[in-house]
C-alpha cells in the first residue's frame, strides 16, 4: 500500500510515485488504486447495468399491458422480474451511490490523498463486473426465476443452475460491500486532514459512516443465510426442506436482517448527497448540521431492528409483529427530521434551478409521498392486506427510484463538472428532469390503488378489471425508459465536448472544489487547510468562524 | 466497532507515517467484526433448530466430546502461544517470535488434522440429518478460517526470512496475524460450547 | 406581504388542510369492498393514517414548492442567502410531532391489531388441530396419492406451531363454527372440510359464522389473500397456520395467491363463496350425497392428473402443467 499517500502533513508535491501526469483511457480498465479511478469504474459499470435492468423493466411493462401472460413466458418474466430486482439493487444503486460517489468523493471532501486501503478498494469493485456477468450469464440457464428475495423452497426446486449463480453474485457484491465499507471506516476516521474536527466533516461523509457501518452489520448474516441456501441446492443439505425437518422462515429472517437495512444502505448516502446539493444551489448553510448527521446514526440503529415488518403475513408471531411494527414507525421520526431540515435550508435561500437542485428537490418531494406510504406499511393490520402488492412495489419504487435514483441524478448533475472537468448541458439536463419526474408519478402512483383493490406483485398475468391503470404503468414506464436518452446522451457528449467547468463552477465550499477539475492524481498539489465549515454560505468570509449558536430566523 | 465514531472533535487526526500501520489493524477489526456476524447468522439458526426439534442431536449423530476436547485445549492455548510469538518481536527477538510462530502453526496444523479424523470416524456425514447439516456446515466453515490463519502465520514466517522485515518498530504482519488467529479461536469457544456442550447437557 | 396578516392565513389555510384531509380521508374509495368482520378494522386504521397523510402531504409539499418558488434566485443576484444555521426550539418541533403522531398510531394499530384477533391465534391451538387433524383418517375425496401421501407424512418434525389471526377477543372461548383445512400447491388452493369430509376447488362459507381456516402449504410458500376481507396468511409448507374471520356479506370474492411460488403464479386464483347460512347448509348436504362413500380405496383410484383437474376446473392453469404437477417430484 503506498505509503507516503499518507503522509498528508507535508506539502512538497507528490512526484515520484510512479504514476503518470495523468491516467490514460485504459488506466480505467486496470487494477488502478486510485480512489478517483475506482468512483469512475464504480459509477460507469453501474450506470451499463442501470440500462441491463431498466430494459427488463420495460420488457415486463409491456407484458402488463394486457392481462394475459402473451409477450413473455411466464419463466422468462419472472427471470426479468427476478434480475431486474437484483441488477437494480446490487449492480445499479448500491455501487453507484455507495461504490461511485462514495469513492470519489470521500478521500476529497476530507482532504485526503486516497483511501485508507487503496488495493482493497480496487478490489472490491473488481468483484463487481464478475457478479453481473454471472447474473447475466444465468440466463444461459433460464435465469433464477424466485425473486430477489429468493426464498426457499421456491428457489431451491426452480432452475439450480441459475440459482447457484445468483447466489455466488450476491457473495460477491456483499464481499464488495463489506471491504468498501471497512476502507470508507477507516478513511474517515483516520485520514481527515489535521484541522477537520468531526462537525466539520460534509454531511455525505456522516451518512457514508452510517451507511458502512449498516453494511459491516448486515451483509455477513445475508452470507450466512445465502450460504445455507447454496449448500441446501447443491450439496443435499436440508436446512430450508421442510420435509426433512427444515424450517423456511430461518431463511427469510437472514435474508430481511440484511435486506431491510438494504433499504437504508441506498438511501443514507443518497441523503448524503442531499445534504451536499442543497446548500449549494440554495446558497445556505444547511439547516441542523449536526439533527442530519445523528439522524443518520439513528436511522442506521434503528433500521437493525424491523427486518420482520416484511414477514408479518409468514409464520411470525404475535409479539414479533407488534414489536417491530412499533420500530418501524419510529424510522419516520429521524428521516422526517431530515426532511424538515432540507426543507428549512430553501428557507430564505436564492434558489439557483439547477438540473442538480430541480432532482433534489424532486426527491424531497417523491419522498414524502414513499416515505408517507412506508408508515402505512408499518401498521401491521394494514400491511398484512397490502403485503406482496402492487401496494409495495408502489411505495418501494417512491422509495428507490423517487428517492435513490433522483439522488443519484442530482449527484451526477453536481459533480460531473468535477469528475470530469467539462458542464452538462442544463437546457437538456431540464428535458431529462420533466421527464423523469412526470414518468416516476405516472408509473408508480396508481400502483398504489392496484394493490389496495387486489393485484399481488410478481404476476405475468392479472385480474382483467386491472387493465386500465396497468396501461397508465406501462405509458409510464415508457416516458421513463425515453427519459434516459436525453441523459445519457448528455453525458456522453458533454464528457467529450462540453464547455470547461474550472475548479469550483458552483463556487461551493466543500473541500472537493479547491482543487482542479478532474482533480490531479493525489487530489491536491498541496493540502488544502480548512478556512471555514463546509456550508457556510452567506456568512462574511474575512469574519471568524460562525459562532456555536444558532441564528434563529424572526 | 462503536469506537469507529470518536465524536470528540479535539482528537488529533495526526495521520503520521507510523500511523499507517495502525490503520491496518483497524481495518482488520473492523473486518473482523463483519466477520464474526456471519457466523453469528450460522449460529442462530442452529439453536432455532436446535429449539425447534425435540430430539437434538438426533440419535444416530451424536458427538463424542473427547477428541474435539483435545482439539479445543491445543487451539485455545495456541492463542496464548502466538502472543508471546508477537511479544518476541516487540522486543526485537526475531529468533523468539520465529519459535511461537512456529509452535502456533503446528498447534494449528494438528487442530486441523484432528478435525479431519473426526470427520472421518464420526460415522454420518453432511446430508445427514438436520444436525449433521448444521455440524458439518459450522465447523467447516470454521476449519476453513483456521486454515486461512495457519497460511497468514506460515506466511509471517516466510517473510521474516527477511532480514529486517519485522522488528520491534515494524511488526504489523505477525499483530494481524495474531489478532486472526484469536478471531479463530473466539468463534471456536462459541462453537464448541454450542454444538458439543450444549447438546451433552 | 399582503394585506391580509399572516396569523389569519395560517388559520385558514389549517382549517382548508384540516378539512380536505379529514374528507379525503373518509371518501378515498381506495380499498375495496368490506366483507369480513376484520375489513371495517383494517379501513379505520388505513382512512386513519390517510387523514393524518394527506394533511402531512399538503403541509409539506406545499410547503417545499412555496419555498422552492419564493425563495429563486432574482436575477443577476450572485449573492448568498440567509446564514441560518438551524433553530432549535423548530427542530424540537418537527421532531416531536412525528414521534407523537407514531405512537400515536402505534397505539392504533396494536389495538386494532387486537380486535382482529391478532394475539388468540392458537388459543384454541389444541381443540383447532384435533378438529383439523383426526377426521383426516376418512375423509371421503382424499382422492389424490399425492395429497394423501403428504397427510400420512407426520414425521416427528412438523412443526405445530399454529400462527396467524385468530377469533376476535371477545369469542375467545368460542370454538369455530366452520373449520376448513386450506392447502396451496402450485397453481391451486385445495379446501378440505374435516367435518363433512367435503374436498373442493373453492372455498364455500356460511355468513355470520365464525370460519377457522387451517393454512398449509405442500411445495413451496403460497399466501392465500381475499382482499375483500383484508386478511393474508403465507400457507407454509411444514407450519400450519390459523386464520379466522366471519365473513359479514353474502358474494363471491377472489382467493389470490399472493407469493410469488412459479412460473403461474398469478393463474393461482380461485375464489370463496359466502353463503346464507341455509344455502350453505344446502351446498353442504348436496356435496355429501354426491360423495362416495368413505372408501379410501375408492378414492385413491383417481389419478392425481383427474384429481386436479377437478379441483382447478375454474382456474386458468395449462393441463399440461397439471400433467408434470401431479408427477410425484418429491424426493
Amino acid at each position: 500500500m503506498a505509503q507516503a499517500d499518507l503522509q498528508v502533513n507535508r506539502p512538497e508535491a507528490p512526484a515520484g510515485h510512479g504514476h503518470p501526469e495523468k491516467w490514460k483511457w485504459y488506466d480505467y480498465f486496470t487494477f488502478n488504486v486510485d480512489h478517483k479511478v475506482i468512483g469512475i469504474q464504480y459509477l460507469v459499470t453501474s450506470f451499463l447495468f442501470y440500462l441491463v435492468g431498466g430494459f427488463m423493466a420495460v420488457l415486463m411493462r409491456t407484458e402488463l399491458a394486457t392481462p394475459d401472460s402473451d409477450f413473455l413466458s411466464p419463466d422468462l418474466y419472472n427471470a426479468f422480474l427476478t434480475n431486474h430486482g437484483t441488477i437494480m439493487i446490487f449492480l445499479w444503486i448500491v455501487p453507484a451511490a455507495i461504490g461511485g460517489f462514495g469513492n470519489y468523493l470521500i478521500p476529497l471532501m476530507i482532504g485526503a490523498r486516497d483511501m485508507a486501503f487503496p488495493k482493497l478498494n480496487a478490489l472490491a469493485f473488481w468483484l463487481n463486473p464478475p457478479a453481473g456477468a454471472l447474473l447475466l450469464g444465468s440466463f444461459y440457464f433460464g435465469g433464477a426465476q424466485a425473486g430477489w428475495t429468493s426464498y426457499p423452497p421456491l428457489s431451491e426446486i426452480t432452475a439450480n443452475a441459475a440459482q447457484t449463480m445468483w447466489i455466488l453474485a450476491i457473495v460477491m457484491v456483499g464481499t464488495s460491500s463489506i471491504l468498501g465499507s471497512v476502507n470508507f471506516l477507516v478513511t474517515i476516521w483516520k485520514m481527515r486532514v489535521p484541522s477537520m474536527a468531526w462537525d466539520q466533516i460534509p454531511l455525505f461523509c456522516w451518512a457514508m459512516v452510517a451507511t458502512s457501518l449498516l453494511a459491516l452489520f448486515s451483509t455477513p448474516v445475508l452470507a450466512a443465510g445465502l450460504i445455507l441456501l447454496l449448500f441446501d441446492i447443491n450439496f443435499g443439505t436440508s436446512f430450508f426442506k421442510p420435509d426433512a425437518g427444515g424450517n423456511v422462515v430461518v431463511y427469510q429472517h437472514l435474508f430481511w436482517f440484511y435486506s431491510h437495512p438494504a433499504v437504508y444502505l441506498m438511501i443514507l448516502p443518497i441523503f448524503g448527497i442531499m445534504s451536499e446539493v442543497i446548500p449549494v444551489h440554495a446558497r445556505k448553510p444547511i439547516f441542523g448540521y449536526k439533527a442530519i448527521a445523528y439522524s443518520s446514526l439513528t436511522i442506521c440503529l434503528v433500521g437493525l431492528f424491523v427486518w420482520v415488518h416484511h414477514m408479518f403475513t409468514s409464520g411470525t408471531p404475535p409479539w414479533m409483529r407488534i414489536f417491530f411494527t412499533i420500530s418501524t414507525l419510529i424510522v419516520a421520526v429521524p428521516t422526517g427530521i431530515k426532511i424538515f431540515s432540507w426543507t428549512a435550508t430553501l428557507w430564505g435561500g436564492k434558489i439557483r434551478y439547477t438540473t442538480a437542485m430541480l432532482f433534489a428537490v424532486g426527491l424531497l418531494l417523491m419522498f414524502v409521498f414513499g416515505g408517507l406510504s412506508g408508515v402505512t406499511l408499518g401498521a401491521a393490520p394494514f400491511d398484512i392486506h397490502v403485503h406482496d402488492t402492487y401496494y409495495v412495489v408502489g411505495h418501494f419504487h417512491y422509495v428507490l427510484f423517487g428517492g435513490s435514483v433522483f439522488g443519484i441524478y442530482a449527484g451526477v448533475y453536481h459533480w460531473f463538472p468535477k469528475i470530469t472537468g467539462r458542464m452538462l448541458n442544463e437546457p437538456l439536463g431540464k428535458v431529462h428532469f420533466v421527464l423523469t419526474f412526470i414518468g416516476t408519478i405516472l408509473t408508480f402512483t396508481p400502483m398504489h390503488s392496484l394493490g389496495m383493490q387486489g393485484m399481488p406483485r410478481r404476476v405475468a398475468m392479472y385480474d382483467p378489471q386491472f387493465q386500465g391503470l396497468n396501461q397508465l404503468v406501462t405509458v409510464g414506464a415508457y416516458i421513463l425508459a425515453v427519459s434516459v436518452i436525453p441523459f445519457y446522451f448528455n453525458v456522453i457528449w458533454s464528457w467529450m465536448k462540453g464547455p470547461k467547468a474550472g475548479g469550483n463552477p458552483w463556487n461551493a465550499m466543500t473541500l472537493e472544489w479547491t482543487t482542479a477539475s478532474p482533480p490531479i492524481i493525489e487530489n491536491w498539489e498541496v493540502l488544502p487547510v480548512l478556512t471555514h465549515g463546509p456550508y457556510d454560505y452567506g456568512f462574511d468570509p474575512t469574519a471568524e468562524a460562525p459562532a456555536e449558536e444558532a441564528i434563529v430566523p424572526k | 466497532m462503536q469506537g469507529a465514531i470518536d465524536s470528540n472533535p479535539t482528537a488529533t487526526p495526526a495521520v503520521a507515517h507510523e500511523e499507517h500501520q495502525d490503520l491496518r489493524v483497524l481495518g482488520l477489526l473492523t473486518f473482523l467484526a463483519s466477520e464474526f456476524l456471519m457466523f453469528a447468522g450460522f449460529f442462530a439458526v442452529f439453536l432455532v433448530f436446535r429449539s425447534a426439534i425435540a430430539e437434538w442431536p438426533p440419535a444416530e449423530t451424536e458427538v463424542e466430546l473427547l477428541l474435539p476436547g483435545i482439539n479445543t485445549i491445543i487451539l485455545v492455548s495456541s492463542s496464548w502461544v502466538i502472543n508471546l510469538g508477537t511479544k518476541a518481536i516487540k522486543q526485537n527477538d526475531l529468533a523468539g517470535m520465529r519459535k511461537w510462530f512456529g509452535i502456533t502453526a503446528a498447534m494449528g496444523a494438528v487442530f486441523l488434522a484432528g478435525q479431519i479424523y473426526e470427520y472421518m470416524n464420526l460415522g454420518y456425514g453432511l446430508k445427514t440429518n438436520l444436525f449433521s447439516n448444521c455440524f458439518y456446515l459450522m465447523t467447516g466453515f470454521h476449519g476453513a478460517h483456521v486454515f486461512i490463519g495457519l497460511v497468514l502465520i506460515l506466511g509471517v514466517l516466510w517473510r521474516s526470512r527477511r532480514a529486517g522485515h519485522y522488528n520491534d518498530v515494524t511488526h504489523v504482519g505477525p499483530e494481524m496475524a495474531e489478532i486472526y488467529w484469536h478471531f479463530v479461536d473466539v468463534v471456536w469457544i462459541v462453537l464448541f460450547s454450542l454444538i458439543y456442550l450444549l447438546t451433552l447437557l | 406581504m399582503s394585506q391580509i396578516p399572516a396569523p389569519l392565513l395560517t388559520l385558514v389555510i389549517g382549517v382548508v388542510v384540516t378539512l380536505v384531509s379529514l374528507w379525503y380521508g373518509q371518501n378515498n374509495h381506495l380499498l375495496p369492498l368490506q366483507a369480513s368482520e376484520q375489513a371495517p378494522l383494517v379501513d379505520d386504521l388505513f382512512n386513519v393514517m390517510m387523514t393524518i397523510g394527506t394533511a402531512l402531504f399538503i403541509v409539506v409539499q406545499g410547503t417545499i414548492i412555496y419555498f422552492f418558488i419564493r425563495f429563486r434566485r432574482p436575477k443577476g443576484d450572485d449573492t448568498d442567502g440567509l446564514p441560518v444555521e438551524g433553530n432549535l426550539p423548530l427542530e424540537a418541533f418537527w421532531t416531536a410531532i412525528p414521534a407523537v403522531i407514531v405512537v400515536g398510531l402505534g397505539i392504533y394499530s396494536v389495538s386494532v391489531f387486537q380486535e382482529m384477533g391478532g394475539f388468540t391465534p392458537g388459543g384454541h391451538h389444541g381443540h383447532g388441530t384435533m378438529v383439523a387433524q383426526a377426521p383426516q383418517k376418512n375423509v371421503i375425496d382424499v382422492g389424490s396419492p399425492l395429497l394423501a401421501q403428504s397427510e400420512a407424512e407426520d414425521s416427528v418434525y412438523t412443526n405445530v406451531q399454529v400462527y396467524g389471526f385468530g377469533a376476535s377477543s371477545l369469542k375467545e372461548v368460542r370454538a369455530p363454527d366452520v373449520t376448513v383445512n386450506v392447502t396451496g400447491m402450485q397453481y391451486a388452493w385445495i379446501f378440505r372440510y374435516p367435518d363433512t369430509g367435503i374436498t373442493d376447488g373453492e372455498l364455500h362459507v356460511p355468513v355470520g359464522q365464525d370460519v377457522q381456516l387451517m393454512i398449509e402449504a405442500q411445495d413451496v410458500i403460497h399466501s392465500f389473500w381475499v382482499p375483500q376481507f383484508r386478511l393474508k396468511q403465507d400457507a407454509l409448507p411444514g407450519q400450519t397456520a390459523e386464520l379466522r374471520f366471519v365473513a359479514t356479506r353474502e358474494g363471491t370474492y377472489p382467493v389470490v395467491c399472493a407469493e410469488l411460488c412459479g412460473a403461474y403464479h398469478g393463474a393461482m386464483r380461485t375464489q370463496v363463496i359466502v353463503h346464507s347460512v341455509e344455502d350453505y347448509a344446502d351446498w353442504v348436504a348436496s356435496r355429501v350425497a354426491q360423495a362416495p362413500s368413505g372408501d379410501a380405496a375408492v378414492a385413491t383410484s383417481r389419478t392425481d392428473a383427474e384429481y386436479l383437474a377437478t379441483a382447478t376446473q375454474a382456474m386458468p392453469v395449462d393441463p399440461t402443467q397439471l400433467a408434470q404437477l401431479a408427477d410425484p417430484v418429491k424426493p
